[in-house]
């Protein structure tokens, strides 16, 4: 019998309960909300389970929520389950003062480098990582820019008028 | 109708002259068995034939420089015959191409490995200015990291315009004086980058 997002989504709340929130399925792929302490123990169980089997990161980001209050930074898992090939995707939620989320490092070797892509960019702290430093920017980089309170343009110009450039 | 088929019947006979181009003489005084210049004259004007380039091409940039190389253009009508691929060997760096942050030192460290007198082209927005990449990510032009003689501008140039810009390197380096980098002037510009 081929894996549903139905049976992901029971089994998932048949361990989980009313800890799990905000599943949808935008476009097919089951999404849900977790809270951030669990994040591990959620993937945990999704890769050990023998039916659910994901076993694959495919990817690891952020998002900023800047008007969300205490829970600004989003921090997204997508999941892949290569034996049946079907994905789900879900997010844990940390405030911007003390963005720790614990580290996929251990279930997942791919999370290294995109938890590290992820700090350098958001600044998610991610507890445990074993080498959690800057991977794309320069290291001397003293913010984090994808931020929504850093603008975009490189601020050491000082030949560019804003008037020129509608700002 | 079809265009007729045109054969070339009457070649013209290739001339040598034609395919050389001479230099003019520096000024100075001549006379039976001696010519007397300046010094500086002649040294610029072997060095400006003969420069060295050395390509730095990170993106579109370097593919019109390939043009600016290849057979329609051929830069080595200027004399820049040898792009050299070690930095020891050259004259001109030429930087074409966006140059992010991280590539800064890199930059910085080829420019340090080349000998005096060397110069230096920036070619294309990216490089004179960080162009349309005014994000955090990317050097707002090389000349904060290496100070630039001769900027290209364009988007990317075409190669009309870089053989322009060789040709006002060539100006430079034939009317440099010998002692310019000897100079506090230019000791004090390449203090301000940090170089010694």
């Amino acid at each position: 019998m081929a894996l549903t997002n139905e049976t992901i989504k029971d089994r998932l709340i048949a361990k989980f309960g009313e800890q799990l929130s905000h599943f949808e399925e935008p476009y097919g792929l089951l999404t849900f909300e977790a809270p951030r302490d669990l994040n591990l123990k959620v993937m945990q169980f999704l890769f050990d389970d023998q039916e659910l089997r994901f076993q694959f990161l495919t990817d690891l980001t952020a998002v900023h929520y800047p008007d969300q209050q205490g829970r600004e930074l989003a921090v997204v898992y997508h999941l892949h389950n290569l034996t049946d090939n079907i994905r789900l995707r879900f997010k844990v939620f940390t405030p911007s003062e003390k963005p720790d989320v614990f580290t996929a490092t251990q279930l997942y070797s791919s999370a290294n480098w995109m938890e590290r892509e992820t700090y350098d960019f958001y600044g998610v702290n991610f507890v445990g990582h074993p080498n959690l430093k800057r991977i794309l920017n320069v290291d001397e980089m003293e913010y984090f820019p994808m931020r929504k309170e850093f603008p975009l343009e490189d601020q050491t110009r000082i030949d560019k008028d804003d008037a020129m450039f509608g700002r | 109708m079809a265009r007729p088929v045109r054969f070339n019947i009457h070649p013209i006979q290739a001339d040598i002259k034609d395919n050389i181009s001479l230099a003019n003489m520096p000024e100075g005084y001549t006379g039976e068995g001696f010519f007397a210049s300046r010094l500086s004259d002649v040294v610029g004007l072997a060095r400006k034939n003969s420069i060295w380039p050395m390509p730095f091409a990170t993106s579109c940039c370097g593919i019109e420089f390939m043009a600016v190389m290849a057979s329609h253009y051929d830069l080595a009508r200027f004399g820049a015959e040898r792009l050299a691929f070690s930095p020891r060997q050259c004259d001109l760096l030429m930087v074409m191409g966006t140059i992010a942050k991280k590539m800064g030192p890199i930059v910085k460290q080829v420019y340090l490995q080349m000998a005096e007198p060397r110069w230096v082209l920036a070619m294309g927005a990216c490089a004179s200015s960080g162009g349309i990449f005014d994000t955090y990510s990317v050097l707002q032009g090389i000349d904060q990291v290496i100070p630039v003689d001769v900027y290209v501008p364009g988007c990317p140039p075409r190669p009309e315009a870089v053989i322009d810009g060789f040709m006002r390197i060539q100006d430079l380096v034939g009317q440099e004086s010998v002692r310019r980098r000897n100079s506090e002037q230019y000791k004090g510009l390449l203090q301000s980058y940090g170089i010694q």
